[in-house]
């Protein structure tokens, strides 16, 4: 029989306990072994950025992390984003926006647009497509994920700003 | 009944930027994509795959795999005998292989075992036997090699199908002709490289009964194909199609990992999941055919258009898929942009040992869309017209019929031209044909190109009078409204437009609704998320669906409170007189009154197209209830030193007929946008001829898509044209906005180093060749310069409307010559 590993880390702000077999990688350890479905995988070969938590607060991309690794350290997945019922400004203005269509990439880019708030809460639209450029979209074309970037991040700083008519409606 | 519909400017919810109804679960994580689905005792399955693109099946031994500890089950080709396929006409697949095998990555067995790395070992330790054959790489190949037949059916040879139409006498045209030109195009293929790689699960109950839960665009048609193959009852399967990561076309045949899955849960009595990874999706494939296009067309000098002849030749891999339709769509809507009085098309599809291509985004028409856009630009050129001007003045009439008989509805490309000449500042930008006279810097340049796509395929894939969608509406006593339609959300929003057109009509809140979609025991049919069929079907079908309802609300209501019906309006979840809106019940209160009063509500709506005035054989591809237009312009700027071109603004303006809701039809447009932009730079499918045509980088690292690095900025106009067989006027935007894309950029290109890139991608190497050429004195060009000889059928005969045709093919009379 396999011999199952044990570690202790914090995931989503619980302490948390997991025995999983030592060969398995953080993403299949959260989605296999905790049900926490909610981290996608694209090619499980750290090409896509789909499968991007946060460890320790920096995005990394959970198929080429292995669990063991995960001992001792804090664990952020797209469940433990929302602060109990409500949202984080960046989900809100995700959905506002249509910058999820199929949703499948949204987990990834939502976390790492979180570090990169959280390091730049003012960045430039050159800024954000750098940060974000590790991680694939095939419906949007990114730019409705831009926009709720931007708009997020204008309100995480307590500003007023209504979103441009044109992203919404179109130019005239 | 009578009752006062609100006018198009009173509407509450069509038209205004309402969140999806599923966005917060997907921003949460909730949203459960197939292979989120455990069930107890799932088994986990692995399929093992031909290494050998072309080859007989001579053994296969399974059992060493079989002794392999927590291996539950194994079948291979024998335990799937009967053969299936999208298309009637070509039932040519089996779920695993069983005498022979057609490219690297078909499947001949599939192991069943207690955890995904036993199933691995497993799929390992099985032995097949193979006796390799010839294989079949190109189209020419196909054409010329007619030995050994990857399909023991099609026309001829390893040429799957032929066609030749023609519509009024072309040749009259080109003589008439004040110009007439002729240009060949390659259009490489790619494929749809969805998030999701391909996902299912299947569980067979202790009633045995099938439930199939699959990433699926087409629900009703894998169940058809299940009942097929498995022998079992439609009645006794439930397919289940889980929310798409993101589909694009690449969903939408059945496939052989739904029918494994199945199979093994029927043998196991257990679960059984597969998920499939990212290179067995590159093998799944059904993407983007590469074609080789022909087109000669007369002009008059001011443009006009007198007759056109367009030939096709696709690869199309080792499957028929839906190959026959894809043929014919890269020639049937030439037609539909700009008037084209005569029109011959010839179109041929070949088999070759490559994984199967189909329908992606555009299906069919984004390569012609290319070649004739690129063709029109050469025209303009040569008669030294300006190419936004020469399109602007030959559209097609709204509300007229082609020379294909295709009925146009509303047509607002006109006002997408506008759009984009004046956002572009084109006429200050444009060089005019004139390379020493530039208004922009070398290297830069702008280029235009237009477009035009169906709103749903006029008929449906298997034959039947029957409606192509159906919506079922119930309303509990409590005010509660459940919408039930068999349409799958691939990302695009189809179940919010049917919250947001529900509610509309019953004065409600979208987020009021409950919406249960693509569960073929729970929904009627819809025939799925293909040929922008979605929002014009099913919104149709809604409406009519909550119109019934509304009438059994305001019957009782009126009653009620003693108030003509025709008063009555829905509207902030209340039923009121419009007189005195004061008087009125609450939305919850008019359910019970009607409950009351009817017993039970629950409503149905139904969609059927109209029928199509072309009768002839093949006249089924390319009739749609309305069709949608695009104008885009591109900027770019081309390095000569690298060949690299940088597309740094896309201009695009489409018309939707009317926006459901504008935020989702701007990431319609913004989403194709960007997948036409990496068609044209730099996404193919290619494979190493010289090495038994493996594909050459089956990872999403390698296959290079786009970025936020290389995503341009895009510039949006979203044009309303309603069209009368829209609901609300809408028309398709999910498809159309990706094909003027690769064409405005290569006519860019060329604006801006005076090359022709014939041939998509427009890669940096094909760039500096064609520039390398102009250098020294010869033809500025990239691309093929022939199409293969090939003998083609008489062409079928039609008279065109303006001929007098009644849309049927002329009689056929022999020719002495």
């Amino acid at each position: 029989m396999k011999q199952k590993t044990h570690i202790s880390f914090t995931l989503n702000g619980e302490a948390t306990e997991i025995a999983f077999a030592p060969h398995k990688t953080l993403l299949e350890v959260l989605r296999e072994d905790l049900a926490l479905t909610g981290t996608k995988h694209g090619c499980e070969l750290g090409e896509c950025g789909t499968c991007t938590i946060l460890v320790d607060g920096r995005a990394i991309l959970s198929c080429l992390m292995l669990g063991l690794d995960a001992e001792g350290h804090e664990v952020k997945t797209i469940e433990g984003m929302a602060q109990g019922a409500e949202l984080h400004p960046l989900q809100h203005t995700f959905a506002d926006l249509g910058a999820a269509q199929c949703g499948y990439c949204s987990p990834g880019f939502l976390l790492v647009a979180e570090e990169l708030l959280q390091k730049k809460p003012n960045p430039t639209r050159s800024e954000i497509q750098e940060a974000l450029s590790g991680n694939l979209c095939r419906c949007t074309g990114y730019i409705k994920i831009y926009e709720a970037v931007e708009l997020a991040a204008a309100r995480m700083r307590g500003e007023e700003m209504e979103l441009p008519r044109e992203s919404v409606y179109g130019l005239e | 009944m009578a009752w006062n519909k609100p006018s198009i400017d009173s509407l509450k919810v069509v038209g205004k930027p309402f969140r999806k109804v599923d966005a917060r679960a997907k921003c949460v994580g909730q949203t459960k994509f197939a292979d989120d689905i455990v069930l107890p005792r799932m088994l986990l399955c692995k399929m093992l795959r031909s290494h050998l693109p072309h080859a007989l099946i001579k053994s296969v031994d399974v059992s060493k795999a079989l002794a392999l500890p927590g291996v539950i089950a194994i079948i291979t080709g024998k335990d799937l005998p009967i053969p299936y396929g999208i298309l009637p006409v070509s039932q040519d697949e089996h779920a695993l292989c069983i005498d022979k095998v057609r490219f690297i990555g078909d499947p001949v067995a599939a192991v069943a075992a207690i955890d995904e790395d036993v199933a691995f070992d497993a799929m390992n330790l099985i032995e097949v036997e193979y006796q390799p054959l010839n294989t079949i790489s190109s189209i020419e190949e196909a054409v010329m090699i007619d030995e050994p037949r990857i399909h023991d059916y099609g026309d001829e040879g390893n040429i799957h199908k032929k066609v030749s139409l023609e519509f009024g006498d072309v040749e009259q045209g080109f003589a008439e002709a004040d110009l007439v030109r002729e240009d060949t195009f390659f259009y490489e293929g790619n494929t749809h490289l969805p998030m999701e790689q391909h996902a299912a699960v299947g569980h067979y109950d202790a009633d045995k009964k099938l439930t199939l839960w699959s990433s699926t665009q087409t629900p009703h048609y894998v169940h058809r194909a299940l009942t097929k193959v498995l022998e079992l009852a439609a009645s006794h399967i439930r397919v289940i199609a889980t929310p798409n990561g993101g589909g694009f076309g690449g969903k939408s045949d059945p496939f052989n990992h739904e029918v494994v899955v199945c199979k093994l849960a029927m043998i196991t009595g257990r679960p059984v999941k597969v998920t499939l990874t990212r290179e067995e999706v590159f093998y799944c494939h059904r993407g983007r055919h590469p074609v080789l296009m022909k087109v000669k067309t007369g002009v008059k000098k001011d443009g006009a258009i007198t007759g056109m002849h367009f030939q096709s030749f696709l690869d199309g891999g080792a499957y028929g898929s839906y190959g026959v339709a894809s043929t014919f769509y890269t020639g049937a809507l030439q037609t539909v942009t700009y008037d084209v009085p005569r029109y011959k098309f010839q179109g041929l599809r070949a088999f070759t040992n490559k994984p199967p291509c189909g329908p992606k985004r555009g299906h069919g028409t984004p390569q012609p869309r290319y070649a004739l856009e690129v063709h029109l630009d050469k025209i303009a050129e040569a008669l030294r017209l300006d190419p936004a001007e020469m399109r602007r003045a030959h559209l097609v009439e709204p509300n007229s019929t082609t020379a294909n008989y295709l009925r146009i509805g509303s047509m607002g490309l006109g006002t997408c031209i506008d759009k984009v000449v004046k956002g572009s500042d084109w006429k200050n930008r444009f060089s005019g044909w004139n390379q020493t006279n530039r208004k922009l810097p070398a290297g830069k340049g702008i280029g235009i190109a237009c477009s035009s796509y169906i709103c749903g395929a006029g008929l449906p894939i298997y034959w039947n009078n029957m409606p192509q969608s159906g919506v079922q509406l119930r309303l509990d006593r409590q005010g509660g409204v459940c919408v039930m339609c068999g349409s799958i959300d691939i990302g695009q929003g189809s179940d919010s437009i049917l919250a947001y057109i529900v509610a509309e009509v019953l004065g409600i809140d979208p987020f009021d609704i409950r919406v249960v979609t693509a569960d073929t025991d729970l929904t009627p049919v819809d025939l799925g998320s293909y040929s922008s069929r979605v929002t014009l079907m099913t919104g149709n079908a809604a409406i009519q669906a909550a119109e019934r309802a509304r009438e059994l609300l305001v019957v009782a209501v009126a009653e009620k409170l003693g108030v003509p019906i025709e008063n009555l309006a829905l509207a902030e979840r209340r039923v009121f007189d419009v007189e005195n809106p004061e008087v009125g019940v609450s939305f919850a209160e008019a359910t019970v009154l009607a409950e009351s009063k009817f017993g039970t509500i629950g409503t149905v709506g139904s969609y059927s197209p109209p029928r199509s005035p072309g009768k002839y054989k093949g006249a089924g591809v390319g009739p749609s209830p309305a069709y949608s237009y695009s104008a885009a312009v591109a900027e770019v700027d081309v390095d000569p030193e690298t060949g690299i071109v940088v597309v740094e603004r896309i201009w695009i303006a489409h018309d939707v007929g009317k926006s459901i809701n504008p935020m989702l039809v701007m990431g319609q447009v913004e989403g194709s946008v960007y997948m036409g932009l990496g068609e044209i730079l730099m996404e193919e499918m290619t494979y190493r001829r010289n090495r038994n045509v493996v594909h050459k980088f089956p990872s999403m690292l390698e296959y290079k898509s786009p970025t936020t690095m290389e995503m341009c900025d895009i510039k949006t106009y979203l044009v309303e044209d309603p069209d009368p067989n829209g609901p609300y006027g809408a028309k398709e935007v999910g498809q159309g906005p990706l094909l003027p894309v690769p064409p405005a950029v290569a006519n860019a290109v060329y604006d801006a180093v005076g090359v022709r890139i014939d041939e998509v991608p427009i890669t940096p190497e094909k760039v500096l060749r064609a520039l390398k050429d102009k250098s020294r004195g010869r033809e500025p060009r990239y691309g093929p310069d022939s199409v293969p000889t090939v003998e083609w059928p008489e062409a079928l005969r039609v008279l065109t409307p303006a001929e007098g045709g009644d849309g049927r093919e002329m009689p056929r009379v022999a020719v002495h010559s």
